[in-house]
């Protein structure tokens, strides 16, 4: 393996992140047993008190996720120098099977910790707790979602090895490429630049409906068109906006954007992007407890906020990646 | 105007002017802990400026030798170039120059230390003259018209008149080295007629340089192409390496960093405790206490990295890095001087984090809880 | 305005030192009115304090506060109701030493968001009703012992609480100061404000102000 600083600290936040959802387990276990807000026995006080404690370390397992997706990434291609053939960040992750599966693996962490956030930060702001078992319950389930990221980390970075050639992104993200990134990537601009805008927009017009008269449908559908979205648009930067940026007609690779020769701009389509999806996503999963007496008033205002949040993340994506449409050189579409 | 501070910041501004009246309040406690998470960021944060810019030195350096050295090899082992093996190559698309290099090492027993000798056209080193590198010219005393005599392996003496010093701008690379003409080094080492010591080929295209490789050894069997890159790629694994090593045995220094800091977060005195059963007692709930304490490590952990990343920076670009050099640069005897090139990078930042403020926070959530949920009950009694 | 149904407090349950501070306690307090509490220590005087004020839960039994249960309320509910409706003045006084009396007095403020202005401006017109403005910015630890019990009066009022809960108020202050205590007392009921305080001393549970006392023993009433 390669013994670079980077990874030592990624694979140290994930191992310290596990570590503390799995002192979470049994914590979980006794409340979704023993939980009874009415009581005011001293076992009740002390099972809430403790909820303190756990909320706070998984609101501190995301922000570390947060940021390691980022420094993953980041490292990935800094790390493209050492490997034959790499020229970014692709290259990196193609050295052996696990690359690409831990990107995956971390990024779904990453939105279910939000989606789990959402329901924590409703849950506490009702009197009576009533989603307490639920989300202890559904905390257990993350626990082998970040196991499972984990052990993904750990084997790609055990299987970083220097003398192994790998294939670059041209060859992954070429348009002949049999693969679904291959297809993604070979579009034909014109149907893959609709299909994007309409996309994206319907995402900010369920939004923004939700976000003023929010119901339980439009909570659901915000969430769908929400994952409806990020598709699109990671198409989309796939397709043809990644074209744009390279000022270049087959370089469809979406890691290379995150380069400083290209000034970064990557970060400004990915970040309004992830947090728009991740808001619009916890909309979502707040739905299926609006019937709940005590969170009447709570959910949809909330959900409302956080519809505002995912409107202005992909108005700002789309703002962005238009931007760098029209300053481009690059001439795809004759008009 | 209307007041767009809206109540949660105007309670975030609350708790950190707290925070900051509390922190003034136990000077000499959170003095402590400040000087040792400083030191902490200062040491890390030296070793990865030290090793990146020794990292880019490399790059920058390399970036102007030749990208493919081509070898003989005879029995495994390292052979001369013989007359005609350059017109054997021929012609292959993308080689831009081919030329036979003359070099070997010679062993000064007066320092100690092992010199390179290359030969140069007549137009760069006239005979009769030497270039030398910067540090062997410190180490000699030489300067431009001195005079200076080497023994050759025949046991012959040779004298040289040193031309000038190589600027120490290259003396990462051109430390040791001593630049003469063709005829002085053959005669110098007897070199038999015709034959070099290696060939060095310049390929325009980055992307051709493998195919190239190939071909060459394709053509010459006997050969072994040296790459550019690979060499780039061994000095990244060799400082990645060192940098490794290196941050292991700081390993230590950050677990006893993060046991300090769980013991300064868990050893409340009686005063502190008093003081957040009272908070809790006038309206304060669990959550704002953590919120309270959260601002405290947050503040202590920017100023500590702040300072203990401008203290590296300083301790790197104007000092040198005294602590670290002699691990990081390797074992020679010839050390050359050279200023780092000042360079800042995200991505060190940002692994700086990793190791420094997150085992902190981490360390401190949990005795930060512990005294959040203090009883108000005590307060009252 | 305050309902108690059969309150029941217990200290280390299932352990062998568990220990019934109070043992079925029912009582109602009417708006507006001051009640002293008086019982030998021990009694369950401040646990029955803490459990009024929404500083603690009780093990079972109902509170009531202006007709909505409070009993099951989870700490952060409970926190934002004695916010907003009760002040507290601790019988040793807790204030905090090296914050200036002002900073004492608007702590109580800050969860609730309020701009600092706002809440120095309340200060300010406490300590100008408590005749403190001279010692807005001075250290606590050097003010004299009825100037603190001033600076501890104004941080129970910044939120300008329905309820005041004295505990002790007058155990470390000599008999002038003890007056002007009372006297302070009867301006909050003028106020229209309710006030709940315990006492041993005979000039608080005779003085004329109080309307009502409550005897409590062994965790239980006494009738007064």
């Amino acid at each position: 393996m390669l013994f670079q600083p980077a990874i030592i600290a990624l694979l140290m936040a994930a191992g310290v992140a596990v570590l503390m959802l799995t002192a979470a387990a049994p914590f979980a276990v006794q409340v979704i047993l023993r939980w009874d807000i009415r009581s005011g026995s001293e076992q009740q006080l002390a099972l809430e008190r403790r909820t303190y404690l756990f909320s706070t370390l998984l609101s501190f397992v995301f922000v570390i996720q947060l940021a390691a997706l980022l420094l993953f990434v980041f490292n990935a291609d800094r790390l493209s120098g050492m490997f034959v053939g790499a020229m970014c960040a692709v290259g990196t992750l193609n050295v052996n099977d696990y690359g690409f599966p831990s990107l995956i693996s971390q990024m779904g962490v990453f939105f279910l910790a939000a989606m789990w956030l959402a329901i924590n930060h409703v849950d506490t702001r009702a009197p009576d707790y009533p989603l307490v078992r639920i989300k202890y319950g559904l905390l257990l389930l993350l626990l082998p979602v970040l196991v499972l990221s984990f052990w993904l980390e750990l084997q790609y970075f055990l299987g970083l090895k220097a003398n192994v050639i790998t294939s670059c992104c041209g060859s992954l993200f070429s348009g002949d490429a049999k693969t679904i990134a291959g297809e993604a990537s070979g579009m034909e601009a014109q149907p893959a630049i609709f299909l994007f805008y309409s996309g994206l927009t319907a995402a900010i017009g369920l939004a923004l409906w939700h976000w003023r008269r929010g119901s339980r449908r439009s909570g659901y559908l915000l969430a769908a068109a929400s994952a409806a979205a990020f598709v699109a648009a990671i198409i989309g930067v796939l397709s043809f906006i990644s074209l744009y940026i390279y000022e270049h007609p087959h370089h469809h690779c979406p890691f290379c954007i995150l380069k400083p020769e290209y000034d970064y701009q990557g970060y400004w389509l990915y970040l309004p992007l992830f947090t728009a999806t991740a808001a619009g996503l916890g909309a979502g999963a707040l739905q299926p407890f609006a019937r709940v007496r005590s969170l009447a008033s709570v959910i949809p205002d909330v959900s409302a906020r956080l519809a505002g949040v995912a409107a202005v993340g992909y108005s700002l994506f789309i703002a962005v990646a238009t931007y760098f449409i029209l300053a481009s050189k690059l001439i795809l579409i004759e008009h | 105007m209307p007041n767009l501070a809206s109540p949660w910041l105007e309670k975030q501004r609350h708790l950190i002017d707290f925070t900051l009246a509390s922190l003034g309040r136990r000077k000499t406690k959170n003095l402590g802990l400040l000087v040792a998470y400083a030191l902490l960021v200062f040491v890390l944060a030296s070793l990865a400026l030290f090793t990146n810019a020794l990292r880019t030195e490399a790059t920058f350096v390399l970036a102007g030798s030749p990208e493919v050295i081509l070898q003989r090899m005879v029995a495994g082992r390292h052979d001369l170039i013989p007359p005609g093996y350059l017109d054997k190559i021929g012609r292959i698309r993308g080689v831009q120059k081919k030329e036979g290099r003359l070099w070997g090492y010679y062993y000064d027993p007066v320092v100690n230390a092992n010199y390179t000798f290359m030969a140069r056209p007549a137009e760069e080193v006239a005979s009769g003259t030497i270039m030398v590198g910067a540090t062997l010219a410190r180490a000699r005393g030489l300067a431009a018209g001195n005079v200076i005599s080497f023994r050759s392996y025949s046991g012959k003496l040779f004298a040289f008149k040193v031309a000038s010093a190589l600027s120490p701008d290259s003396e990462l690379l051109s430390a040791d080295l001593v630049l003469l003409s063709e005829a002085d080094f053959r005669a110098f080492f007897e070199y038999p007629a015709g034959h070099y010591t290696d060939i060095a080929l310049s390929v325009a295209n980055p992307l051709e340089v493998r195919n190239i490789a190939a071909k060459l050894a394709e053509a010459l069997p006997d050969s072994r192409p040296i790459l550019r890159e690979e060499v780039l790629r061994t000095y990244q694994s060799v400082f990645d390496w060192r940098e490794g090593i290196v941050l292991t045995v700081l390993s230590g220094a950050i677990l006893a960093f993060v046991i300090l800091a769980w013991e300064k977060a868990s050893g409340l005195s009686a005063e502190e405790k008093r003081e957040i059963g009272i908070l809790k007692a006038i309206g304060w709930e669990t959550g704002d206490v953590i919120r309270m304490k959260l601002w405290e490590g947050l503040l202590i952990s920017l100023t500590a990295f702040l300072l203990g990343f401008v203290g590296a920076y300083i301790h790197v670009f104007h000092f040198g890095a005294p602590i670290f050099e002699p691990v990081l640069k390797g074992w020679a005897v010839l050390y050359p001087r050279f200023t780092l090139v000042p360079a800042v990078d995200g991505l060190q930042i940002a692994t700086l984090f990793f190791f420094t403020v997150f085992p902190y926070t981490a360390a401190v959530l949990v005795p930060i809880w512990r005294a959040a949920i203090t009883d108000p009950d005590a307060v009252m009694r | 305005m305050i309902e108690l149904s059969n309150i029941k407090k217990a200290f280390n349950q299932g352990k062998p030192n568990e220990y019934w501070a109070l043992n079925g306690i029912d009582l109602t307090l009417e708006a507006g009115k001051v009640t002293a509490f008086r019982g030998p220590s021990g009694s369950g005087k401040t646990t029955l304090l803490t459990l009024v004020g929404c500083l603690s839960r009780p093990t079972s039994g109902r509170v009531r506060f202006r007709g909505e249960d409070i009993s099951g309320l989870p700490e952060r509910f409970l926190t934002e109701i004695r916010r907003q409706s009760f002040g507290f003045i601790f019988q040793q006084l807790n204030l905090i030493k090296g914050l200036s009396a002002l900073e004492n007095v608007i702590l109580p403020g800050f969860p609730t968001g309020r701009p600092r202005a706002e809440l120095v401006a309340s200060a300010s017109q406490l300590f100008a009703q408590l005749k403190l403005e001279h010692r807005l910015h001075a250290k606590v630890e050097w003010l004299s012992g009825g100037e603190q019990q001033r600076v501890a009066i104004a941080r129970a009022l910044i939120n300008n609480p329905q309820v005041i809960i004295a505990d002790e108020p007058t155990a470390n202050l000599d008999t002038a100061l003890s007056r002007e205590f009372m006297a302070i007392l009867e301006s909050f009921t003028a106020a229209g404000k309710t006030v709940l305080l315990t006492s041993h001393d005979p000039l608080v549970v005779e003085s004329s102000a109080v309307h009502r006392v409550v005897g409590i023993r062994d965790g239980k009433l006494t009738d007064d």
